[in-house]
């Protein structure tokens, strides 16, 4: 994915500002359209939300511990589906290959997608905070809202480039249950799905080493319902499997690149 | 005419692990023209396409297009491509993908104009998944052409297609040259080929074996094809001076020779009967098989 400016100047601001908008439009819709993506990506937050944070209600603190952690969940689908199965398969069926022919800037294509992710996200998250406001009663104040929507959909950074990792890994026909065989054991083992102290103590200690597990502590920060690592320590392991995320997928462009 | 070269290809070695793909190719694209690439399966014309676009890089050699390393954005800009296997996500439109493919370029051409260009104007907004083959072939070249290329790569662009679906992209194709675009075409369809190129640089194994017009590479070949039904053996007639080919087809013989009067007169010596008797220019396929035939035949020697 490698382009050489040579003798090319570079295109001035406006169209590049087009090429980044409908690069993007262009994915959402292509996204927004796909019922078998859109339909669980949105449900499935907002229904376990309904079930565990509303509806049953184990402890008194559950609605908006859950709130917090179906909001990094939430954030999870698009970012691994858009990035693994939908790099995977635009690799696999010719599209990328198609793209890299033309000048577009692989930046668009990179962006086009976190973009995506994010405003499916915002989606998950607005919907999450009406349902835990106005079904289970959360009371907030309003920095601490705001607090959660930001740190939730910042987790679209290292989980679009686990996503990025997964898609320039695997093939298209198998991307969606390698990023189910990551994503939904993930999310349960990182105290996503029920609160973290209600698992083994075993699995407890185990959840360090999922990213999904420091971005939810981060997020559990704002309302003090974390386990006590502080959130520089979080932040820094984050970056760190970011930056390993990156470098996978990288390996994997340059194995692509050579056959 | 002097011709001036708008891509090179020289000294091109090409290998994927043991298999090799291009071996001391030599290749020039003349500005305005129409070059097929013709070869059968494997003979490298995609491998040469591949390095053309800089999808792949060099191994060996160099390639220049517009006097730029062939991937460099500026190249980029004044070339489109319609790759073997390619796509655009179904859910989108035609008009959609083609609005995105234009904002890449400075100049494109209107999203209006490309549909008429390859013949889509009324299916703008059908999604690009609902389309038939034929039509997403279509959609496939007017994304080649989003941004009023100079060089317009074409790889395979028929293959797949049922007879009518190939003859209207083929009109498609000839528009192009009346606009003085310079084209570049892979096929194993020697009508194709025919129906299209100035030029034909014919592939076997990874070299050119063959470069010209359609003409020239028929005159290359032994010159008649001649029909008859005769009581002559088939392996006699293949032992007579000039024969390049010898075929049954049903009742008659099918011979395809350098010296067809030479050939005649010993025929009607051992068959005074023979009939039904039919001379005609060979075709370009007769050349092409020949033209391969000698290809190994030298290497084998």
């Amino acid at each position: 994915m490698q382009a050489t400016n040579a003798g090319a100047p570079r295109p001035p601001l406006s169209r590049r500002a087009s090429i980044y908008v409908l690069e993007a439009r262009a994915e959402f819709l292509t996204l927004a359209r796909m019922p078998a993506f859109t339909v669980p990506t949105l449900l499935f937050p907002l229904m376990f939300y309904a079930f565990f944070g509303v509806v049953m209600k184990f402890s008194p603190s559950a609605p908006t511990y859950l709130l917090a952690t179906y909001g990094v969940f939430g954030l999870m689908g698009p970012s691994l589906y858009g990035f693994g199965v939908g790099f995977a398969n635009a690799r696999d069926s010719g599209q990328l290959l198609l793209k890299q022919t033309t000048p577009m800037p692989v930046a668009a294509y990179l962006a086009a997608r976190i973009a995506t992710a994010l405003v499916f996200g915002m989606a998950i998250v607005i919907s999450l905070f009406l349902l835990g406001a106005y079904a289970a009663d959360v009371t907030l104040y309003r920095w601490q809202w705001f607090a959660l929507a930001g740190i939730v959909l910042a987790s679209v950074i290292p989980f679009c480039a686990l996503g990025l990792a997964i898609g320039a890994w695997v093939k298209a026909q198998s991307a969606v249950a390698i990023v189910n065989i990551v994503y939904l054991p993930m999310a349960f083992l990182s105290g996503l799905w029920m609160p973290i102290a209600l698992l083994p103590s075993f699995l407890q200690k185990l959840a360090i080493v999922f990213p999904a597990y420091h971005q939810a502590q981060l997020t559990l920060k704002v309302i003090n319902m974390d386990q006590g690592g502080s959130a520089g320590g979080h932040v820094l392991i984050i970056g760190i499997f970011t930056v390993i995320f990156l470098v996978i997928a990288a390996a994997g462009f340059r194995r692509v690149s050579q056959r | 005419m002097t011709d001036r070269l708008l891509a090179t290809m020289s000294a091109i070695t090409h290998r994927y692990g043991d298999v090799v793909a291009l071996d001391g190719l030599n290749l020039e694209i003349r500005t305005g023209e129409v070059l097929a690439i013709l070869g059968p399966n494997g003979a490298g014309k995609t491998t040469a396409i591949g390095l053309l676009l800089g999808s792949l890089r060099a191994q060996q050699g160099t390639v220049r297009v517009f006097g730029h390393e062939p991937g460099a954005t500026a190249v980029r800009l004044r070339r489109g491509a319609m790759l073997q296997v390619s796509g655009v996500p179904d859910t989108l439109t035609v008009a959609e993908n083609l609005e995105l493919f234009s904002s890449y370029y400075p100049a494109p051409l209107p999203v209006l104009r490309l549909l008429t260009m390859a013949g889509l104007e009324k299916l703008g907004d059908r999604r690009y998944g609902r389309l038939s083959g034929g039509q997403k072939q279509r959609v496939m070249f007017a994304l080649a052409l989003a941004g009023d290329p100079e060089l317009v790569f074409l790889d395979e662009p028929t293959t797949g297609l049922d007879v009518e679906a190939r003859r209207s992209l083929w009109n498609e194709i000839r528009d192009l040259k009346a606009t003085g675009r310079t084209a570049v075409l892979t096929t194993h369809n020697l009508e194709e080929a025919d129906a299209l190129a100035d030029r034909i640089a014919v592939f076997h194994q990874g070299r050119v074996v063959a470069e010209g017009t359609s003409a020239e590479i028929k005159s290359r070949a032994a010159g008649r094809r001649i029909r008859c039904i005769t009581s002559v053996n088939r392996d006699e007639v293949a032992a007579m001076p000039g024969v390049a080919r010898v075929e049954v087809s049903g009742q008659h013989l099918e011979v395809l020779t350098a010296r067809p009067e030479e050939l005649l007169r010993e025929l009607f010596a051992l068959d005074s009967e023979l009939r039904d008797l039919q001379v005609t220019g060979a075709a370009l396929e007769d050349a092409f098989l020949a033209l391969i035939r000698d290809d190994d035949q030298a290497k084998a020697a």
